[in-house]
């Protein structure tokens, strides 16, 4: 215990600590755990809410969705409708949607909270996909964290499901649309689709189990693993200790922060009321998914127009610009034209950003630890090859809106088709090589500003006559931030064969890594050398750059030119 | 050169600088960093921590926020028994309205607060913890190999290869059951995907009225949405032949629209010249793409455009896809007209309707 002037146990924290504090403790030993995490330390940037967001997001979909259930019926039997939306009144529909309509409109608070189930779903995967960006962008899944990594992209696969899953149970005609969607792509699927199809829907589309069996999984299967890859991901973020910005102070062996109690509890405790809170302005303020107006599932009948929700739109996208390919190989059909943007893109997206943390390790044979964040512009080559991911899903989630695109714009939609088609090739080609382009041209205004200070946005006019802007040294923290990065390293050819003339067995591959390393690190610019550093602070008032005098306090001018003072 | 390179904060024997790394090993690790870590920058005071004025103020904003989500979440249950269920205010249910600004302002406000509380008045000195390899010790990873070890040893598991491999045997064949139990998850589909409800004989009616349609209803360039007309039939007893999940299932597949084309215009399928009746034509309302039910119906061109993903069948010329990512043609139903003047099919559809599916060429009839 403490041996300070006065006993901890006579303070106010002590005194209350002694009851049932005292009782738990003496129970399940709870003070090595607060001790070792009550002041644990985490680290500040705006780009570490986003995966907050998807947290607090995930507890709001658990608290809405568990009140939705006291009055869901997940039921496909037919029944007449009585509630209190009269323009439905007396007709056919299942008791999901049915039940839905009740939640709506004789619930009170129910519209409601089925809104903010909605928008919390769909900000929940905004969030995963801008959280991944973020840690993408900032290499933060290098090692130690690869699992943790996989843990978030199963997440973000999961999360497309089970949103899915929840977007087809009031089994509205909108709903029910989507579900022969699936019906169709589970058919695509070679060789054993129809045996599939009658497996999940329980006989032919759209049978009468589809919704409970869906049910169970949007409620109770996929919320279970959810919520087991979000525990594991927290324990992994805890033992790993978050990532920080390389900055002053800073270094890979330790993590700069505000403690978890106070600042970190109540920043990130209040994170999520203004996350709870901000859900529910927009369910009292903005529609989303209004059912009753779409009427119950009809087979014959269909709305213009009919989109998934946002996450699913670059699925729909891709379906709807694929070329329609369909082979019949003996008595074997394949549809390729489904097949391929429903089911394979989909793996092929997950597949790729698993993989991508290991490759990137086997190219560049970085096996280091590494707990300071790269800014984009310091990894040109993963940067632009981010940049073409996201333009390839940009163009299939644009595409997945050709119809009302050609609707408001007043265009040819086979026209738009067709761009998109050329585009979701062209369009990441380009992406990359301009995103390259732009992080290499940074690289080298940041070795400027180094070097040869900032622009102050002063002008001087010489002796002679001309006139230039002046500069002025970068402040040390701001310069040494700038080259917090690893060095570029030397990239030598391999080596073919020995001295003796003897092939290396593993020329193919090392040759090829080599040239995989070359091109990853092509042209990216090193950071000056100390030399440089030292030399340039030398010359700084006779170099190029105009000679001025700043005063001491002197720490740049504002956007309007008045020096700003300290 | 450099005494330190910029991981070298703060410093202690187990961070040893750049040059007594360099000493130690005798040559050069790395190139030193081109500019020494200033260390952690000086902590400067917030204005509420200086003026007693403005830290007041920030707690009296703070405490502000808070008792306004009081007062805001009392006014949720004083809405939520007043205002009536049905009253709308800005074409906007007024209950969700009220209801949602009253709970959202609560939580936002209560967030807002706790949020400036740690920004104004909680110490915002920043700390510095060190980090911890992710890797075990070379201690723990060996006496952790050592135990197990032990454990291994001592259940034989090694030396006794009949008991591990029949083990390993009887828990993969656990996945028998496992996979045969979800045998009765559906039927096998057999020849159901092959085969709808239309029958030789059977009328085409009005989809909404039940009403049969004859030659003289339609005019050129029209469409009419369709379904057999056992959909409107009731047996014996009264009750419909196909209700509920039967219904939909059947109407999944049977749906059908009726077009009218100028005869010189249309080019039929092989085989199929005689499917129409003066012009008129059956085709399946469903898009041989993913199954959504089409209805964009171009007149003038007789082009037919899937509203899901955009397929578009020329009706004029068998139903041929002429855009868009769908590939079978649209099935076309047999046609003819009945004693009493009504449309009718005079088989069921010859090919399979809907979605694709490998079978979908198989020749079932």
């Amino acid at each position: 215990m403490s041996t300070t002037s006065t006993p901890l146990k006579d303070t106010g924290v002590g005194k209350k600590a002694a009851g049932p504090v005292e009782w738990l403790d003496d129970r399940i030993g709870l003070a090595g755990l607060v001790r070792k995490n009550i002041r644990k330390v985490f680290p500040d940037h705006w780009s570490f809410l986003l995966g907050e967001i998807a947290l607090w997001s995930f507890v709001v979909l658990l608290l809405t969705g568990t009140f939705l259930t006291f009055w869901f019926q997940p039921s496909m039997a037919e029944v007449p409708y009585d509630g209190s939306y009269d323009p439905l009144r007396g007709l056919e529909m299942s008791q999901a949607y049915a039940s839905t309509l009740n939640i709506s409109f004789d619930i009170r608070g129910g519209l409601l909270v089925r809104q903010i189930h909605h928008w919390a779903a769909a900000l929940f995967m905004a969030a995963i996909i801008a959280h991944m960006l973020r840690v993408f962008f900032t290499g933060a899944y290098r090692k130690p964290r690869e699992l943790n990594w996989l843990i978030g992209i199963g997440l973000f696969a999961i999360g497309l499901i089970e949103g899915f899953a929840g977007y087809s149970l009031p089994d509205d005609l909108l709903s029910g649309t989507g579900l022969r969607f699936v019906d169709g792509l589970i058919r695509s699927i070679p060789v054993v689709g129809t045996y599939i199809e009658f497996f999940v829907f329980g006989g032919e589309f759209p049978g009468e189990l589809i919704i409970a069996r869906l049910y169970m999984a949007h409620i109770f299967l996929l919320p279970g693993l959810l919520l087991g890859l979000i525990a594991a991901h927290m324990v992994l973020l805890v033992y790993h200790k978050h990532t920080q910005w390389p900055g002053p102070g800073r270094t890979e062996k330790n993590v700069v922060g505000y403690p978890m109690l106070p600042v970190y509890a109540a920043k990130a405790g209040g994170f999520f009321f203004v996350v709870f809170g901000f859900t529910t302005l927009m369910a009292a303020t903005l529609q989303i998914n209004p059912i009753w107006a779409y009427g119950p599932y009809n087979p014959s009948e269909v709305t213009a127009g009919s989109q998934p929700d946002w996450y699913m739109g670059w699925v729909e996208g891709a379906v709807r610009i694929m070329p329609n390919w369909e082979f019949t190989i003996g008595p074997q059909t394949i549809s390729l034209n489904v097949f391929i943007p429903a089911v394979l893109l989909m793996g092929i997206l997950f597949t790729v950003l698993a993989i991508w943390p290991f490759f990137e390790s086997w190219v560049t044979g970085d096996k280091k630890e590494h707990h300071l964040l790269q800014r984009p512009r310091n990894a040109p080559t993963r940067t632009a090859f981010g940049v073409a991911g996201m333009t390839f899903y940009g163009v299939c989630w644009i595409a997945g809106g050709n119809d009302i695109i050609a609707l408001k714009f007043n265009l040819d939609i086979f026209t738009i088709t067709w761009m998109a088609r050329v585009l979701v090739f062209v369009g990441p080609v380009i992406a990359f090589i301009v995103t390259r382009r732009i992080c290499i041209s940074l690289q080298r205004k940041d070795n400027d500003a180094i070097l040869h200070g900032y622009e102050t946005g002063i002008i001087v006019r010489s002796a002679e006559g001309s006139y230039a802007e002046a500069h002025a040294p970068l402040p040390p923290e701001k310069a040494f931030a700038l080259t917090a990065r690893p060095r570029v390293p030397e990239l030598t050819a391999p080596v073919s064969e020995d001295e003796n003339g003897v092939a290396n067995p593993d020329g193919r591959k090392a040759r090829l890594r080599a040239w995989a390393k070359r091109f990853f690190y092509a042209h990216d610019v090193d950071k000056p050398t100390r030399f440089e550093v030292e030399d340039a602070a030398h010359h700084f008032h006779d170099d190029v750059y105009p000679p001025h005098d700043f005063p001491d306090d002197f720490s740049g001018v504002s956007e309007t030119g008045v020096p700003k003072q300290h | 050169m450099s005494s330190e390179s910029h991981d070298e904060q703060p410093r202690d024997a187990a961070h040893p600088t750049h040059d007594e790394i360099v000493a130690r090993e005798g040559h050069d690790v790395e190139p030193a960093e081109p500019i020494d870590n200033p260390g952690l920058p000086e902590h400067l005071p917030r204005p509420t921590d200086v003026d007693p004025k403005l830290e007041k103020r920030a707690e009296r904003q703070v405490a502000g926020m808070f008792t306004a989500a009081i007062v805001l979440a009392v006014g949720f249950c004083v809405a939520y028994f007043t205002v009536p269920k049905d009253a709308e205010i800005f074409g906007w249910f007024s209950l969700n309205l009220a209801l949602g600004l009253t709970l959202g302002g609560a939580l936002f406000l209560i967030g807002i607060g706790a949020i400036q509380w740690a920004k104004k008045l909680m110490a915002d000195h920043e700390v510095i913890e060190m980090r911890h390899p992710a890797r075990s010790s070379d201690e723990d990873r060996e006496a952790a190999l050592e135990a197990v070890d032990a454990g291994v040893d001592e259940s034989g598991f090694g030396r006794r290869p009949l008991i591990r491999n029949s083990l390993i045997g009887a828990v993969a064949f656990l996945g028998l059951p496992a996979i045969v139990m979800l045998r009765d998850l559906g039927p096998l589909p057999g020849d159901k995907p092959f085969n709808t409800v239309w029958r030789k004989g059977m009328r085409v009616v009005n989809d909404v009225s039940g009403e049969p349609l004859s030659p003289g209803d339609i005019e050129v360039g029209q469409l009419v949405n369709a379904q057999p007309s056992v959909f409107f039939e009731t047996d014996s007893h009264g009750h419909a032949v196909f209700h509920g999940t039967e219904l939909l299932q059947a109407k999944a597949k049977a749906s059908v629209i009726v077009v009218r084309i100028r005869p010189d215009d249309i080019t039929p399928r092989k085989g199929q010249s005689n499917w129409d009746v003066d012009g008129i034509m059956v085709y399946s309302k469903i898009c041989t793409h993913v199954g959504c039910p089409i209805s964009l119906w171009e007149q003038q061109t007789h082009h037919l455009l899937c509203p899901c993903h955009q397929t578009t069948y020329d009706l004029a010329d068998g139903g041929k896809v002429i855009f868009g990512p769908g590939h079978r043609p649209l099935p076309q139903l047999p046609l003819a007209v009945d004693e009493d003047g009504y449309l009718i099919a005079t088989s069921d559809f010859r090919e399979p309707v809907g979605p694709s599916f490998p079978e979908v060429h198989q020749n079932r009839d």
